[in-house]
């Protein structure tokens, strides 16, 4: 049959000669596209701060605002009396330290509903009158550590003897908290966005429909695609956890090899969700929508900023189902307490559950024009 | 000559009710330029993306090399270039990582230096998609279909928005691929394109082929060989349509914005009666000229609307 198809002679160049182009190895379009995603990747600025600088910003300004420090110096004011100067002195004669001022009633008590004190103290004949905010955990705490002040300066003597000791060491602080759930909640910003927005993107620009116009093979096109995802990961993973090593003296209990593992599972899934949002969406508005929708369940209750057991235990085991939950649960573990993936079992078939439901789905529904 | 592209029957109907083609036929002979013109809307994207086996007719068959989408796409992927109408390929890319992307998919393709040395792309290689010139892009995207060395190139609109440069460079690509012995499918809505370049053509309306043939015969069948175009003012009768239909050897006519046009085949009577027909109406001749007839007059004619109302 080929023999009656038409001598195809552009084969030829204008010299004339013959220069039957070399075959392309099978794995060819794979690496070129693998190559052209990443070139794309690198020449976008936004990605680059987006993906890698945005995760490293926010754990340097939440581990800063949030580091361990001794308890801020509460802050009383004493309204203006006659035994508001002796009062002064036995708050600054004691253990614990204050910052006190002594300021007429009415401009105490309007600084204090700015929240500028913690604590207002009137003196009269008969004792003091504390006024405080229930609501507000440091004017609780001046209230008592106030009282004991005051207290002990008058004369009492407790009945019974307590000694206390200071601890605060790496793996118990808010940072060490905080970076595994950045990195669980940067896997799944980068998978959603760099594959859902990215396909929506390329379907818009009809681009997705000219590849189909070639014999491009449409998994060589998906493995690319998930290959770039897997890099970028790696880096992730790697500038997240050696910035909070360097900048926070943060200790991995875990083998960087099972923190890799995990990394590899989380962007596959989220990079299945990704696609599953994108498989029928023809602009990137509509996928911007329904990613941010996906996402923000995940952003509220698995943990990323504060542990998710403050929600009502009735929404728990909705909370754990949820794949990003699964992860930074695993990350924790893995990272904090040096747990083996052996012991995480359910965790794993979470994501691998969510990962697969969600590739199956989108392969099924997926639109190439 | 083997035939290229045959379809019969083709129809293609959107969501159960827009019939958008309505049993169209072609048949494109190896080594032929065959342009689709037609209208806006007249079903010319679909017909060449349903050749191009990117859509699913609703019923028809479509025979490429004698070969079927159905049973051998694959195959007939590495035969085609494609160039689609708009594809926005990755602004991020240079020009030869973008050819050489494309080069990737096929088994055998042709050296990503020989096309943009054809198409004039050299200079260009290593600069981003995003900072090319109209022209250039489109350039590009041509250079993507031929990297594949195909058999048939499928060219969709392919000079729209061009300069008239960049138009005549491209005219230059496509009728050297077709003295190489490749085979072309184009759509477009210029006229002179059309008539410049393929050797036979289809006028499409409203999803079906209305006249086919060369550009000359469908000028000699259907345009009425010379034009008369003339415009005038003050005329007595209120339908002077029917005193220029009257008059001695016109085929037909057609005003257009108080523009009136009389298909004739013997200017030499018909413009000393038209003349003798404006004096007797009291009118005053603000306009008059005379051409050969075009293919713009056959479209016009056949499908009462220019091709670009835009």
């Amino acid at each position: 049959m080929k023999a009656e198809l038409p001598p195809i002679s552009s084969a030829l160049d204008s010299d004339g000669r013959s220069r039957l182009p070399k075959k392309n190895a099978p794995w060819s379009a794979y690496s070129h596209l693998l190559i052209a995603r990443m070139r794309e990747l690198q020449r976008e600025p936004e990605i680059v701060f987006w993906v890698f600088v945005f995760p490293l910003l926010l754990a340097l300004g939440l581990g800063i605002a949030f580091r361990n420090k001794p308890a801020d110096v509460s802050s009383v004011a004493i309204v203006a009396g006659p035994s508001a100067q002796h009062t002064l002195e036995a708050l600054q004669g004691g253990s614990s330290k204050f910052r006190v001022d002594i300021l007429e009633s009415h401009d105490a008590l309007n600084r204090f509903r700015l929240g500028k004190y913690d604590l207002v103290i009137i003196a009269d004949e008969q004792g003091f009158t504390y006024r405080y905010d229930p609501a507000r955990p440091e004017s609780v705490l001046a209230r008592s550590q106030v009282n004991e002040a005051l207290q002990t300066s008058a004369g009492r003597r407790d009945p019974l003897h307590t000694n206390a000791q200071a601890s605060s060491e790496p793996g118990a602080r808010y940072i060490d908290f905080l970076i595994p759930g950045l990195l669980g909640m940067n896997l799944m910003n980068s998978g959603m966005w760099g594959v859902g927005f990215a396909l929506v993107d390329m379907r818009q620009r009809k681009l997705l429909k000219r590849f189909v116009a070639t014999p491009m093979r449409r998994s060589d096109f998906l493995l690319a695609l998930t290959s770039s995802r897997l890099i970028l990961m790696i880096i992730e993973v790697g500038l997240l956890l050696g910035f909070g090593i360097l900048v926070f003296n943060m200790r991995i209990l875990g083998s960087w090899f099972s923190i890799i593992l995990l990394g590899c599972m989380g962007a596959i899934c989220f990079g299945g969700l990704g696609l599953l949002t994108a498989s029928r969406a023809q602009k990137i508005e509509s996928v911007s929508g329904l990613i941010n929708l996906v996402m923000m369940p995940m952003w509220i209750f698995s943990g990323v900023f504060f542990s998710y057991e403050r929600f009502p235990a009735l929404i728990q085991p909705f909370i754990r189902a949820l794949p990003l939950t699964a992860l930074n649960d695993a990350l924790r573990a893995t990272i904090l307490e040096g747990a083996s993936l052996r012991t995480q079992g359910v965790r794993l078939l979470i994501l691998a559950a969510w990962g697969s439901l969600s590739f199956v789905l989108a392969l099924r529904w997926f639109r190439w024009s | 000559m083997a035939t290229a592209i045959e379809c019969r029957g083709l129809r293609k109907t959107y969501d159960g009710k827009v019939e958008a083609l309505r049993g169209l036929d072609l048949d494109i002979q190896a080594g032929e330029c065959f342009g689709l013109l037609g209208p806006n809307g007249a079903g010319k994207t679909t017909t060449i993306e349903i050749l191009e086996g990117l859509l699913q007719p609703t019923s028809g068959d479509v025979r490429i090399f004698d070969q079927t989408w159905h049973e051998n796409e694959r195959t007939l992927r590495e035969w085609l270039g494609i160039s689609l109408q708009e594809t926005r390929l990755s602004e991020k890319l240079t020009v030869r990582e973008t050819v050489e992307l494309f080069a990737s998919f096929y088994r055998q393709p042709r050296p990503a230096d020989a096309i943009l040395e054809q198409l004039s792309l050299t200079e260009k290689a290593d600069t981003w998609v995003g900072k090319l010139s109209g022209g250039q892009k489109q350039r590009l995207a041509v250079a993507t279909a031929l990297v594949a060395n195909p058999r048939i190139l499928f060219l969709d609109e392919p000079t729209t928005g061009l300069d008239p440069q960049s138009r005549r460079q491209l005219w230059e690509i496509i009728r050297t691929f077709q003295k190489n012995g490749g085979t072309i499918l184009l759509t477009t809505h210029y006229m002179d394109e059309a008539e410049r370049l393929c050797d036979r053509l289809a006028i499409i309306d409203h999803g079906e082929v209305i006249a086919a043939g060369t550009p000359s015969e469908l000028i000699d069948r259907l345009g009425g060989h010379h034009v008369v175009e003339f415009s005038v003012n003050g005329t007595r009768n209120a339908q002077p349509i029917d005193v220029w239909a009257a008059l001695v050897g016109v085929e037909s006519v057609r005003t257009d914005d108080g523009l009136v046009s009389l298909n004739v085949r013997q200017p030499h009577l018909t413009i000393p009666a038209l003349l003798d027909a404006v004096e007797s109406q009291g009118a005053e001749l603000l306009h008059l000229t005379t051409r050969q007839a075009s293919l713009e007059d056959v479209c016009v004619r056949l499908t009462g609307r220019h091709l670009r109302e835009d």
